[in-house]
């Protein structure tokens, strides 16, 4: 049940995703980073199949750079977006990417922008996007409370909401979410909302002092 | 759901008196989802051609760049626009290449031709042509489009009143098709201009 969600704000742009990592009904860790930091302006928030989702990301990521060594520029967000689109439809009719991607940046000229990319290579520019099952409640809630141009504290508030409804209203709402930022001073990560905390779950093996090692 | 459902879309193009218009809708959505209320279905070949594009999204915007390419390409070694027959040939063609593994969508072409007759056809996901004289239509609201133009329609409209026919057609059709609507887009072009508006209907 991965949820994924993302706005726009006055000068900024905030990606929201779930940190569960799961497999059928195992939880494997409940700190995921799904929320790729492609350079120093871009943020892609991605969910779908776990192998395809780090594989798409982290290539999309490495392209990114290689544009920059090799221009000296970076690429503005729309040509990211129109870039990862063409990817997912090539591979579309080939060996498809089972991957949802929001992408969030900012520009210097145009500001902050956010980008809805479905896993089969729809591609739209969006002030208010989402997918999952999630979606169901925090596009609802968005489009309640949402207006252009929101403060940061008045988007962290409808984020939080949405966070909220998804907890009360998902059957199997994941514990944490990870919000990441991106405006004019860069993309990074800004606040967790947990409920689970991975190291008391499964702490480390120093916790146990009294455990040898095992002797024949 | 068929594949062609999954995105929801309604276009339509009619002929007037040495004009044209071509409308949409302008929702996208994914199943019974609407993601965004401003998707742009009809694209621009040039000033006196304009394609819209119904079904699959993915498929409308990957053909949409592929015909907008080989436009550029024609009119760099031809030196003038592509005539809209020629155009219409040249989709039917680019879509009967994929026979066996097709783009989902299905165009309205819609032009102004030499000496400014205006020209409309639309095709199935194959290329398989249809020219029309009055109307056509494609989408998930086409049964409706096709009730609603038919009995709407008249020959030689001048300009005002294909615009306001065009308009009354879509947003009655919609209103019918929830997988399509929030709004419409439509052009009217004539051999001199070209207006473009945004209408306001049911947003549901």
């Amino acid at each position: 049940m991965e949820c994924v969600f993302g706005l726009v704000g006055d000068g900024f742009a905030l990606v929201v995703a779930d940190t569960s990592a799961v497999n059928s009904i195992l939880v494997h860790k409940t700190d995921e980073d799904k929320v790729m930091l492609l350079d120093s302006h871009k943020l892609l928030g991605a969910s779908g199949e776990a192998g395809d989702r780090v594989q798409f990301t982290e290539y999309i990521q490495k392209n990114v750079h290689l544009y920059q060594f090799r221009n000296g520029i970076p690429l503005t967000t729309s040509a990211t977006a129109n870039f990862t689109r063409g990817q997912l439809a090539t591979a579309l009719r080939k060996s498809p990417y089972s991957v949802n991607v929001l992408l969030a940046g900012y520009d210097k000229d145009i500001g902050p922008s956010l980008y809805y990319i479905d896993y089969l290579a729809t591609l739209h520019k969006v002030e208010k996007g989402a997918f999952g099952y999630g979606s169901f409640f925090s596009l609802s809630t968005m489009d309640r409370h949402y207006h252009s141009g929101m403060s940061l504290e008045a988007a962290i508030t409808l984020v939080d909401q949405c966070i909220k409804e998804i907890r009360s209203r998902l059957v199997i709402a994941p514990p944490n979410f990870i919000i990441k930022i991106v405006d004019k001073d860069g993309a990074r990560e800004y606040a967790w909302r947990e409920t689970i905390n991975e190291a008391e779950v499964a702490p480390p093996v120093e916790a146990f002092p009294e455990a040898g090692t095992i002797t024949a | 759901m068929s594949i062609f459902e999954y995105n929801g879309s309604a276009v339509v193009a009619m002929v007037g008196k040495n004009c044209f218009a071509i409308a949409s809708d302008r929702r996208l959505g994914v199943n019974l989802q609407t993601i965004a209320t401003d998707f742009q279905r009809i694209h621009k070949i040039h000033p006196k051609l304009y394609i819209g594009l119904s079904g699959l999204a993915t498929d409308v915007q990957t053909l949409s760049q592929k015909l907008a390419f080989r436009h550029k390409l024609y009119v760099l070694r031809e030196e003038r626009d592509m005539r809209p027959e020629t155009f219409a040939s040249l989709v039917s063609a680019l879509l009967y290449e994929k026979r066996f593994g097709p783009y989902l969508c299905m165009p309205v072409i819609a032009g102004l031709g030499d000496d400014n007759v205006p020209f409309i056809c639309t095709m199935d996901c194959l290329g398989a042509k249809e020219l029309a004289k009055d109307f056509v239509v494609s989408g998930t609201a086409s049964e409706s489009l096709y009730g609603a133009c038919e009995s709407m329609f008249k020959a030689d409209m001048e300009p005002d009143e294909l615009f306001e026919t065009i308009s009354q057609a879509l947003l009655a059709s919609v209103d019918r098709d929830c997988l399509s609507g929030w709004g419409g887009h439509v052009l009217l072009v004539t051999p001199t201009e070209v207006h473009e508006k945004t209408l306001k209907g049911r947003m549901d």
